[in-house]
């Protein structure tokens, strides 16, 4: 019936105001609830997810080492040709040549944090760090070489 | 005791003793009107600091909290700000209707202040038609809202102040059927009588569950009179730009946004009034140290107290619901609240008249 109808959406409407205006005043009285970061001021205890993609580097070890066997693997699937390897050949003590890296550029002004460059590395040689504070006056400072100067590739990595 | 009706008194024996009656007139009338306009810029900041802190912590956010202790003084900083800001006229617009807007808005919310009792015995006019009064003068509202869209010549503003008209015209009705109801139990239009009537309980407890659904209706259609969402869209940021205000800028923008919160205050005030008895303490039958100390507390306190409650209410509504629809907007007024608060109004008129209520 019409007014039976009637009556039934205005109770139902006033309820679902009601369980709306509930879940505010939880969040209204509950302030541990709340998400916001006090960012410059804890810069020191702030806590990211670790899902968190900032900038990709590549670690090195104590001895100046890294993993990166200069495959370019991760250089073809950059999307937007963010990562360029520059390969040099190595003479190996047994006076072989072996392809090495010279340097991993990384243009972090073109790089979307896609991680596509990570699931693509076969021998996790870059990963994505946490940094996110890549301001910079002069445009060329966001060009990086990941490897550091002087390393060079870890034993046993092929 | 301490209590606002000994100052006014004590003012009044003192201009009394010094000047002749013209001349304590005079001076009576620029201290109401210094103390209203210095009620205002106190309510402005308060309650824009309340409903930015309201809202962040509704929103899981902390607010403003990096202008002095605690982000108190967010929005004196926010005034000063404005009060640099400068305040442009359109090269289109209509000039005089424009500059002249805003003042409107705010001498509305000004008159509105008259018959409001903000303590026992405090009040600036004690008129014997007071509800009349509020719901005759807080119609004039829309005219500053239309004054302002069309002067403004921008089609934003001009949408905006039509649909302003439209939802206000139409709330008033519902608004005014729910204080209805408890003009009615009282059997007066005096305000002050209103009160009176509340001494031994409030209307919404005294008058069952007609006068809570009036209450609700009222709330809803005073919400809606104010231009507040889920109201709001005069306003309307998503869409409309600013509406009404999208020209406006510096203090002209800062009156409308002052007259805003004023009205809020002011609708507010008037619910304290009507249905949780002004500045009557609260009493519970016969228990009668209980009532004792609510004795004890000031009227004022109780006044500001009801009427704060219910700009949180209100605050509350706007951070939950989501905005209408044009045409949800009026389906709500003449298809639910409207019927519903004439039925309403019938039910009370029998309880009135059986002598139903306590």
């Amino acid at each position: 019936m019409f007014i039976v109808k009637y009556i039934k959406d205005v109770f139902s409407g006033l309820k679902s105001l009601l369980v709306g205006m509930r879940r505010t005043g939880y969040y209204f009285t509950h302030h541990k609830e709340i998400i916001t970061e006090q960012y410059p001021d804890n810069r020191d205890t702030l806590v990211l997810a670790e899902r968190f993609k900032g900038e990709v580097v590549m670690p090195h070890d104590e001895n100046n080492e890294h993993r990166c066997t200069g495959c370019t693997a991760c250089e073809l699937a950059c999307p937007n040709a963010t990562l360029k390897v520059v390969t040099k050949f190595d003479i190996t003590p047994e006076g072989k040549k072996k392809k090495a890296i010279d340097k991993l550029v990384y243009h972090l002004e073109l790089c979307t944090m896609c991680n596509l460059c990570i699931v693509a590395c076969p021998s996790d040689a870059i990963v994505m760090a946490q940094t996110f504070e890549h301001s910079v006056f002069n445009r060329a400072d966001l060009t990086k070489i990941l490897n550091k100067p002087g390393s060079k590739i870890m034993d046993g990595v092929e | 005791m301490w209590s606002l009706n000994k100052i006014s008194t004590a003012i009044h024996d003192w201009l009394s003793a010094t000047f002749n009656p013209t001349w304590t007139m005079i001076f009576e009338m620029v201290i109401a009107g210094v103390a209203v306009i210095g009620l205002f810029a106190v309510l402005g900041l308060v309650l824009v600091l309340m409903e930015r802190r309201v809202a962040a912590w509704m929103q899981i956010r902390l607010g403003p909290n990096r202008v002095g202790p605690f982000g108190l003084m967010q929005s004196m900083a926010d005034t000063l700000k404005l009060l640099v800001k400068e305040g442009m006229t359109p090269d289109g617009a209509d000039k005089f209707l424009f500059n002249l807007a805003p003042f409107i808005a705010m001498i509305v919310a000004m008159l509105l202040m008259a018959p409001i009792a903000f303590a026992k015995d405090f009040q600036l006019w004690d008129l014997n038609i007071g509800v009349l009064y509020i719901s005759a003068v807080s119609s004039i509202m829309v005219i500053s809202i239309l004054m302002a869209g069309w002067a403004s010549n921008n089609k934003y503003s001009l949408m905006g102040a039509m649909r302003s008209g439209a939802q206000i015209v139409s709330y008033e009705l519902s608004a005014g059927l729910s204080i209805l109801t408890v003009v009615i139990l009282t059997g007066s239009l005096n305000v002050n009588d209103i009160i009176n009537a509340q001494a031994n309980g409030w209307w919404i407890f005294k008058g069952h569950v007609p006068v809570i659904i009036s209450f609700i209706i009222f709330i809803i259609a005073v919400t809606a009179e104010t231009n507040r969402a889920p109201f709001d869209l005069a306003e309307a940021e998503s869409e409309l730009t600013a509406g009404f205000h999208t020209e406006y800028s510096g203090m002209k923008f800062a009156l409308f946004f002052l007259a805003e919160y004023i009205n809020v205050f002011i609708v507010c005030a008037i619910g304290a009034t009507l249905f949780l008895g002004g500045w009557m303490p609260f009493h519970i039958g016969s228990w009668d140290a209980f009532n004792h100390v609510m004795d004890y507390i000031p009227s004022s306190v109780w006044f500001f107290g009801k009427t704060f409650f219910l700009i949180f209410v209100i605050m509350w509504f706007r951070w939950t619901f989501p905005r209408l629809r044009i045409d949800q907007l009026l389906n709500l007024e003449w298809k639910y609240l409207l019927p519903i608060s004439m039925f309403n109004l019938l039910l009370v008129t029998a309880i009135a008249i059986l002598g139903w209520h306590f």
